[in-house]
């Protein structure tokens, strides 16, 4: 390294770093305080460290010479401690101080470098909520009950529909244990919801925080203990959290709860016996309770719980009763004989449910299940007034009901075509109600594609290859050592071979490989206003990285958005249609799809279903991206209006030879999505980031 | 199934009861099929059971059993049959099909949505009142006698398209659903088939029904019985618990890393 030649690699002297740190920090040096002494540490380091040190010291002098020359002053030990990268965010950090808190404060922060290292040993070592969530969310997804949401919060608790969790847990030194900790923390708000913390009245909950923290400890040590039995090593993790463990005292009043019989009334009593002093542990999984948040999330979820369950009663009657006698409209609903659920509880968890109609017994279907399971959650049992199927008044208004007389030609109505809509309460279709137009969507940027293909390089590559795997080839092959014909050409030959005395060859079948792939599909994007924003990016980068991989395959397929206000202006945008090459145009207009109005679906599907049904395809596949429910402004379509007239499009389709499918990212649409597509016939994307590798990921397992 | 030898009903029959536990009247209906001549439909998740019940009914009747696996190449010629050439001659060979029909054997066909779509046009006539085997290539017809019967199992879960059973096949069948037994009989199951205690099954079913939880949230299918009965068994070789879990449940279930993660947290939450 000793060269004469100073090549940029060698380390500067001495003299040489006592001249840039004058040029520097010139002005908090004096004849006391000269740059001589922090050239001289620096001088024997190697040159990557000098220019280190250097650099930030020119930057940090902009705002402070002083601090600079602090930072000079112990850099070199702090690169050694810390490495380069470490000691820069130690001087960031000590930046940050003096941006908040002033000089003094950012050189003590300077010169804290023990405080610091040990700070970041417990940075290496924390957990982020995003890190988490998605592992936590099928935990507690697989521990049962009601799916829960995870949502961030400055403490953890819950309301019983979401688990507010930490941002970030740093308490312990490393990954594994604050990652404990989150589990921990998740079981136990899971347990709250799931075990009752809030089957009390109101009133019954302390109103002082104190109480209200003491009642959370004592709930844990409760649900603690319901955890010993089912899930022992749950159980054992929690156990090791619970430090220190509770004085004498406290313990002993928590002493009943550990009975597997204890509830929260218990708690309740077993608060009132703690001594006046009791403080609540310091234990790292301890939130806060909000009674009144949850019992009012509860209620309200219990009314909407009570009108399904009545409605879907009532709708296990039409159908039943339908399919024996079809009602004529305008029947009064028999009231005698209507179907009564049987809920027996078996053991400790498992439910056997039945309905019973006109003296049958049957198994209701899952949405009942899964709504009597969240009554009894709730409510610890099913009351009578549940359990019955309540008539036509049940039904959810679905809005005011506009009559507007629709004059054809007018209002947006020209070159429409009409169509009829379900209406579920009448059990008819209402004649020529909507009016669809179908236009083409306008091109957007014609760099779009490109851009996209750009930066999925490699999946768009991973992607041709596993669909070039799927091409299908219809080939004869002739020749083969097995197959379901004799290839005769090669038998005589063989025999001609045979007779002049060569051994007869084994290559004598004929076999055919592999169906054609006869596909016709449709995509059907959801263009409404709520996907807005990065949904409606997805959706685009979604139809990209589909048509590479569909243009592989040789597909026949079509794209179409839609979206639409009011029955009288339902639109149907064309992006590519069946005839259509996957040309500069197509791509343009993929790139030009925007959110527009509302979702107003089950005409739009009518419309499409017309289009994709005159194809010729062996399989006819028609599958839509939406993030949510049908929904239109007025006319009542939002809710189970829209659902089922959805679902009854659906059902034409299926009547005209179309398979359907859904990809939504609407997390809550496990609770309407079975009834519209059927339980298999739908798939929900979590993570929309996701969306366009899974669209491709789902089509490839559709159609294989 | 190249080269099928032939060999006699009784290399097919079950010789030994198979270990299985009736759940809701499936024996009962499947007897009454079979007296009938009616051909069944097993409807369920994989793992469930259907191929055991189909060996126990076998059995129990004492008739032979031919099982095919079906899968995406099996031809309506696999089943059948077909010319092989020797020498100087082409030799036919049975298919298990015909070979079942003529031995008057319970035929059962595996999955059988996976096969190709010709294999319909031989399932059809052998599965309606008929009851025939056409063999095209010999123009022989196989009429099946009174013992043969035929059954196709079928899983409802699977999302392909392609994979869904036409009506026209499905409406010749009488159907019979299977689904995973009660936690109980499930635990019962799990210890007799793999020779650990009941608190050790009790748990692995628990856990089982976690996984069940998460069907649809992010996991195809939820962990069958019959994996529970391999992680069982490892547990019964001393394996340790989570590693027999992890290894027989966690891993066969996903390959999602966050899923696999959440399946291994829920394993440690039981053991």
């Amino acid at each position: 390294m000793n060269s004469s030649a100073r090549s940029s690699s060698a380390p500067l002297g001495a003299a040489e770093i006592e001249e840039r740190f004058e040029e520097l920090i010139g002005a908090v040096l004096s004849s006391r305080r000269t740059a001589t002494g922090l050239a001289g540490q620096l001088a024997g380091q190697p040159r990557t460290v000098q220019e280190f040190t250097l650099h930030w010291v020119g930057i940090t002098a902009r705002s402070s010479p002083e601090l600079a020359y602090q930072f000079a002053s112990v850099a070199p030990a702090a690169i050694e401690a810390l490495g380069v990268a470490g000691a820069e965010q130690w001087l960031i950090a000590a930046m940050d101080v003096f941006d908040r808190e002033g000089l003094y404060r950012a050189a003590a922060s300077l010169k804290d470098l023990p405080g610091f290292i040990l700070q970041r040993r417990e940075q290496a070592g924390a957990v982020a909520f995003e890190e988490v969530a998605r592992v936590l969310e099928h935990f507690l997804a697989g521990l049962s009950g009601r799916p829960m949401k995870l949502e961030p919060d400055d403490l953890p608790w819950t309301d019983t529909a979401t688990v507010y969790l930490p941002r970030r847990i740093a308490r312990f030194a490393t990954r594994e244990e604050n990652f404990r900790a989150y589990k921990v923390t998740a079981a136990l708000l899971w347990a709250q919801a799931r075990r009752g913390t809030f089957l009390l009245d109101a009133a019954r909950y302390p109103g002082a925080q104190r109480e209200l923290a003491l009642l959370g400890v004592l709930e844990s040590v409760r649900l603690a203990a319901r955890f010993e039995r089912e899930l022992p090593g749950l159980h054992r993790d929690i156990d090791a959290l619970c430090r220190p463990a509770l004085d004498a005292r406290f313990e002993q009043a928590a002493r009943p709860l550990r009975s597997p019989s204890a509830g929260v009334a218990d708690s309740l009593d077993a608060l009132r016996t703690l001594p006046a002093g009791a403080r609540a542990p310091d234990w790292a999984f301890l939130g806060k309770l909000e009674p009144q948040r949850a019992l009012e999330v509860r209620a309200a979820r219990l009314l909407r719980d009570k009108q399904e369950l009545h409605s879907a009663l009532a709708r296990m009657q039409n159908e039943m009763r339908g399919a024996e006698m079809p009602a004529a409209e305008g029947d009064p609903m028999p009231t005698a004989g209507a179907p009564r659920l049987r809920v027996a509880l078996r053991e400790a968890e498992q439910l056997e449910i039945s309905v019973e109609l006109d003296g049958r017994t049957m198994a209701p279907p899952p949405e009942v299940t899964a709504l009597v399971e969240s009554i009894l959650q709730d409510l610890g049992e099913l009351p009578e007034e549940y359990l019955v199927a309540a008539g036509e008044g049940a039904y959810r208004a679905g809005g005011g009901e506009e009559a507007v007389e629709l004059i054809p030609g007018a209002d947006g109505a020209q070159g429409g075509r009409f169509y009829d809509e379900w209406d579920f309460r009448r059990r008819h279709y209402r004649k020529d109600w909507c009016v669809l137009t179908e236009r083409d969507v306008h091109p957007g940027d014609p760099r779009f594609v490109a851009s996209i293909l750009a930066r999925y390089r490699a999946q768009v590559w991973h992607l041709r290859r596993s669909f070039e795997a799927l091409r299908g080839e219809d080939r004869r092959l002739r020749g083969e050592p097995y197959g379901d014909e004799i290839d005769l050409d090669a038998a005589v030959r063989g025999f001609a071979e045979l007779r002049t005395g060569a051994e007869l060859g084994d290559r004598l079948f004929v076999r055919r490989e592999r169906n054609v792939r006869d596909v016709a599909v449709m995509f059907v994007v959801d263009m409404s206003g709520s996907t807005k924003g990065w949904i409606n990016d997805c959706e685009r980068e979604s139809l990209v990285l589909l048509a590479e991989a569909l243009e592989v395959l040789g597909d026949r397929y079509a794209i179409y958005g839609f979206s639409g206000i009011t029955r009288k202006r339902c639109e149907v945008y064309r992006v590519k249609r069946f005839d259509e090459r996957y040309d500069a145009l197509v791509e343009q207009r993929i790139a030009g799809i925007q959110p527009l109005d509302y979702t107003r679906m089950g005409v739009a599907l009518r419309h499409l279903t017309g289009i994709l049904g005159a194809q010729e395809a062996r399989t006819r596949l028609m599958i839509t991206l939406s993030d949510g429910k049908p929904d239109d402004f007025s006319d009542g379509y939002r809710g189970e209006y829209g659902i089922e007239d959805t679902r009854q499009a659906l059902l034409e389709a299926r009547r005209a030879g179309i398979h359907s499918f859904c990809i939504t990212i609407d997390r809550e649409a496990r609770d309407y999505l079975p009834r519209m597509y059927g339980a298999a016939h739908y798939t929900v994307i979590e993570d929309v980031a996701r969306l366009p590798l899974k669209v491709a990921d789902v089509y490839r397992r559709l159609t294989s | 199934m190249n080269a099928p030898h032939r060999d006699d009903a009784a290399s097919l029959m079950i010789e030994r009861e198979p270990y299985y536990q009736p759940l809701r009247g499936e024996v009962a209906m499947f007897e009454a099929a079979w007296n009938n001549r009616v051909p069944v439909l097993l409807k369920g998740p994989t793992g469930c059971g259907k191929t055991r019940f189909m060996e126990y009914m076998a059995w129990r009747l004492a008739r032979p059993l031919v099982t095919v696996a079906c899968h995406d190449d099996l031809t309506a010629a696999d089943l059948v049959g077909r010319f092989l050439i020797t020498a100087n001659e082409t030799v036919w060979v049975d298919g298990p099909m015909a070979r079942a029909v003529r031995l008057g054997a319970i035929l059962y066909l595996d999955e059988i949505v996976e096969a190709r779509k010709d294999t319909t046009v031989v399932i059809h006539p052998l599965a309606d009142d008929r009851r025939t085997l056409f063999v095209e290539k010999k123009g022989e017809v196989l009429k099946a006698p009174p013992e043969f019967m035929l059954a196709i199992s079928y899983n409802p879960g699977y999302q392909s398209v392609m994979k869904e059973l036409k009506q026209s096949t499905r409406q010749r069948f009488v159907a019979i659903d299977f689904d995973y037994p009660p936690a109980e009989t499930e635990s019962l199951i799990v210890a007799r088939e793999s020779g650990i205690g009941a608190d050790a099954a009790a748990r692995l079913v628990k856990l089982a029904h976690m996984t069940r939880n998460l069907k649809g949230n992010g996991l195809d299918e939820g962990a069958s019985t019959r994996l529970l009965v391999h992680a069982a068994k490892l547990m019964a070789h001393g394996v340790e618990p989570r590693a027999a879990c992890s290894g027989a449940i966690a891993l066969a279930l996903t390959d999602e890393p966050e899923m696999l993660s959440a399946v291994h947290e829920l394993v440690s939450a039981v053991f």
